[in-house]
């Protein structure tokens, strides 16, 4: 570490120093953009995996949060960056650098109305762009009279602009279009069944090959960081759950962590087993429901069935132990709600015995179908130097060979005892067919890990002891875990009292659709459908 | 689902009190029933789904749970094919005039389920300021099914709801669609102006 800081020292004389389980750079504006350069071409940083971004406004000031990931060493620092300007906040760009900036610079600018220097597009993410105001901020004005609920149809935002800076330092506003005059722009969504969700994609086409894509998201922006500055910690609690509802488990599990780590609480081995096995039953109810609309999407829907049998399966279990097939709400601050059913060794045992041979009967089914190989080799690929620099994490990350499952890199519970592969294309191909691939491979390695652990839960208590009102210590926290679709990330923010100061959640899809305009560039229209599936995003996650 | 086995009996019994009070003709009446009949039969949703009852609406499609063995055959994509809009999510500022474009589009007689927390009051995300707080402000709502998602059986139950409205409807003289949307907007005079 302090190996690092003297480094850092060296290439940027006025950054100062934060210890903590993550070293904080806290760096001036001007001096941001050649430090964040240096930091991901020098040999030795190698940070070049931007994993959050994080907007805050403290009051007197604003700014934000890098969280920043050096792959080979997994090393981690995070970098604060301020303003104290709140009329016209801006802040230089990192979106040249690390590309997955690109959309979480325009969150930020949405929630906060930080400006971005040099950044190519400044639009509004999530909310209408008629809005009124920048809702994260503390200043925020919520009369509901500024935006009432508006039944007119939005106008399509073609004009963006950017903040330009020449060589002296001038700085100017540029505006530009996102598509010109002679494209001819389909629109697929908001309510579309093959987008997976309400996301809406502005496709320019030539004739059916894709130009360009322009993601238009937030059909379902809930603003759950706003609500949680409102709430206590175990009440929001429950928005992990409906973020990724596919990734209940391990998102709840994450932001559970976060808080106990800043507590300090020990979670009993009981619940950390039962953890564990509940995360790799939902990462298999995920890839069957993955798989299930991919192939429904491709026309099969004989298929789609096929996944979905399994899944009840995985669903009973939860409703037996969890009393819900889905928001299921079981993880708590210190372990877990309720124990286990007792039936539970015995239905995973037997999920475990059929799920071999169901896969079997999948590949069967499906895999090995010549237009199911013809709509998915070389189809949208993405290269493993673009899914480090756009964040592509999770199967689809892991598909351009990109070795980023926290559960090897950053291991948390009881992940690091455990005898399982990280299952990776070596190869990078980096196509729709390896994604699809990578996610049935996936679901056998849950399968080792919950035959590990169906014969050892150990006895004892299901939840630590903990406080009934609980207040976080004035500090901030970042914990991470692998959900069913990528590193999911929760930042916490505490000034000591019993809600949080800042809540973030840094939600895997988001990126994932980040590079939908990259894979769907000169393929068929047809393949943005099949490419959005492989990708396998989320919606509520993107927006929150 | 035998008649018995149904919580709100009473509202079903207003609503055919109501209607009968003028009293029928035999032919139309017939007429009406066998018309019901089919048309409650055969009640095609149109896919909406903005977050998780989206998932449980797809469990309900499957195979374990089967909606088509109550008519609801296929989940159609168009607003033109389909017969009534479940609401399965959030409704977002964003999205409102989308949903409302959605509903306008759909061919008469159309109905509007809302299913979830979220479509019938806001759910969890009430307090937020980008949130609508039940699809019930925009549209007029014929069957609400709470739930966080609710259960696919609990969906079933909400839809057969939706099927004895149908089959107790008049369809020939009785029925002014145009009127209930009208009363709608003589309850919400603000929507009205907004489009």
């Amino acid at each position: 570490m302090t190996n690092i800081q003297d480094k850092i020292g060296k290439i940027c004389p006025s950054a100062q120093f934060e210890e903590g389980d993550i070293l904080l750079v806290i760096v001036p504006d001007t001096d941001w953009h050649s430090l964040a350069l240096a930091l991901r071409d020098d040999a030795d940083l190698h940070f070049d995996y931007l994993s959050a971004l994080i907007g805050m406004d403290w009051k007197d000031s604003m700014g934000c949060i890098y969280y920043l990931n050096n792959t080979a060493t997994q090393e981690m620092i995070s970098v604060k960056v301020i303003t104290t300007d709140r009329e016209n906040p801006m802040l230089h760009s990192v979106s040249d650098i690390w590309k997955v900036a690109i959309f979480q610079e325009r969150e930020v600018f949405d929630m906060y109305g930080i400006k971005f220097i040099n950044h190519p597009d400044m639009r509004r993410m999530f909310l209408r762009n008629d809005w009124v105001g920048y809702p994260l901020r503390k200043d925020y004005d919520a009369n509901p009279e500024l935006n009432p609920i508006r039944l007119t149809d939005e106008e399509n935002e073609d004009d963006t602009f950017s903040i330009v800076e020449d060589e002296k330092g001038n700085i100017k506003e540029v505006k530009s279009k996102v598509f010109g005059d002679e494209e001819y722009i389909v629109n697929i969504g908001p309510q579309h069944p093959s987008t997976h969700g309400v996301m809406r994609f502005r496709t320019s086409v030539d004739g059916e090959t894709v130009k360009k894509v322009d993601v238009v998201s937030g059909y379902i922006h809930r603003g759950i960081e706003k609500m949680c500055e409102s709430m206590s910690y175990p009440q929001t609690l429950m928005f992990p759950d409906r973020m990724d509802y596919m990734s209940a488990h391990q998102n709840r599990h994450c932001l559970c962590m976060c808080i106990e780590k800043a507590l300090g609480i020990e979670v009993p081995r009981r619940a950390q087993v039962i953890r564990v096995m509940m995360d790799e039953l939902m990462r298999i109810s995920s890839h069957l429901l993955s798989y299930g609309c991919t192939t429904m999407d491709m026309g099969a829907t004989t298929a789609f069935f096929y996944g979905f049998r399994e899944r009840e399966k995985v669903l009973d279990i939860f409703d037996k132990t969890c009393g819900a097939r889905m928001s299921l709400h079981y993880n708590v601050i210190g372990g877990v709600c309720a124990d286990l059913h007792p039936d539970f060794a015995k239905d995973v045992k037997e999920l475990c015995k059929i799920l071999p041979s169901r896969l079997k009967e999948y590949h069967k089914l499906y895999t090995g179908n010549v237009i199911a190989q013809n709509r998915m080799k070389k189809v949208g690929v993405l290269s493993h130097e673009d899914a480090v620099n756009y964040a592509i994490t999770g199967p689809s990350g892991r598909a351009s060979g990109f070795s980023c499952d926290c559960r090897k890199k950053h291991p948390y519970s009881i992940y690091n005892e455990l005898d399982f592969e990280e299952v990776i294309d070596n190869e990078a191909h980096g196509d729709s067919f390896t994604r699809y691939l990578l996610r049935l491979k996936e679901i056998e390695q849950s399968v080792k890990i919950l035959e590990q652990l169906v014969d050892n839960i150990p006895e004892g208590e299901i939840c630590a002891k903990v406080p009934k009102l609980i207040k976080l210590p004035a500090g901030h926290w970042y914990q991470q875990v692998e959900a069913s679709r990528g590193t999911f990330g929760v930042y916490i923010e505490s000034i000591g009292e019993k809600t949080p100061f800042r809540m973030h959640f840094q939600s895997p899809c988001f990126n994932l659709v980040g590079v939908m305009d990259l894979c769907c560039r000169n393929h068929m229209i047809a393949d943005l459908i099949t490419i959005g599936a492989t990708l396998d995003f989320v919606i509520p996650d993107i927006d929150r | 689902m035998k008649y018995d086995d149904f919580n709100d009996n009473e509202y079903i019994e207003k609503l055919v009190a109501e209607l009968k009070d003028a009293g029928t003709n035999v032919i139309v009446g017939k007429f009406d029933e066998l018309i019901n009949w089919g048309r409650s039969n055969s009640l095609w949703p149109l896919c909406f789904g903005t977050s998780c009852c989206a998932i449980e609406f797809m469990s309900l499609g499957a195979a374990r749970y089967d909606m088509a063995r109550f008519g609801f055959e296929v989940a159609r994509n168009s607003p033109r094919q389909a017969d009534y809009i479940m609401v399965q999510g959030t409704i977002v500022h964003r999205m409102a005039p989308v949903l409302r474009r959605l509903y306008e589009q759909l061919a008469e007689p159309k109905y509007v389920i809302a299913c979830g927390g979220c479509a019938v009051s806001g759910g969890p995300f009430k307090n937020s300021y980008c949130v609508l707080p039940g699809v019930d402000k925009i549209l007029p709502v014929d069957v609400y099914i709470p739930g966080c998602p609710p259960r696919p059986e609990a969906m079933f139950y909400g839809l057969m709801q939706l099927q004895r409205k149908i089959k107790v409807e008049k369809f020939f003289g009785g029925a002014n669609r145009q009127e209930k949307t009208k009363e709608f907007f003589a309850e919400h005079p603000e929507m009205e102006n907004q489009i």
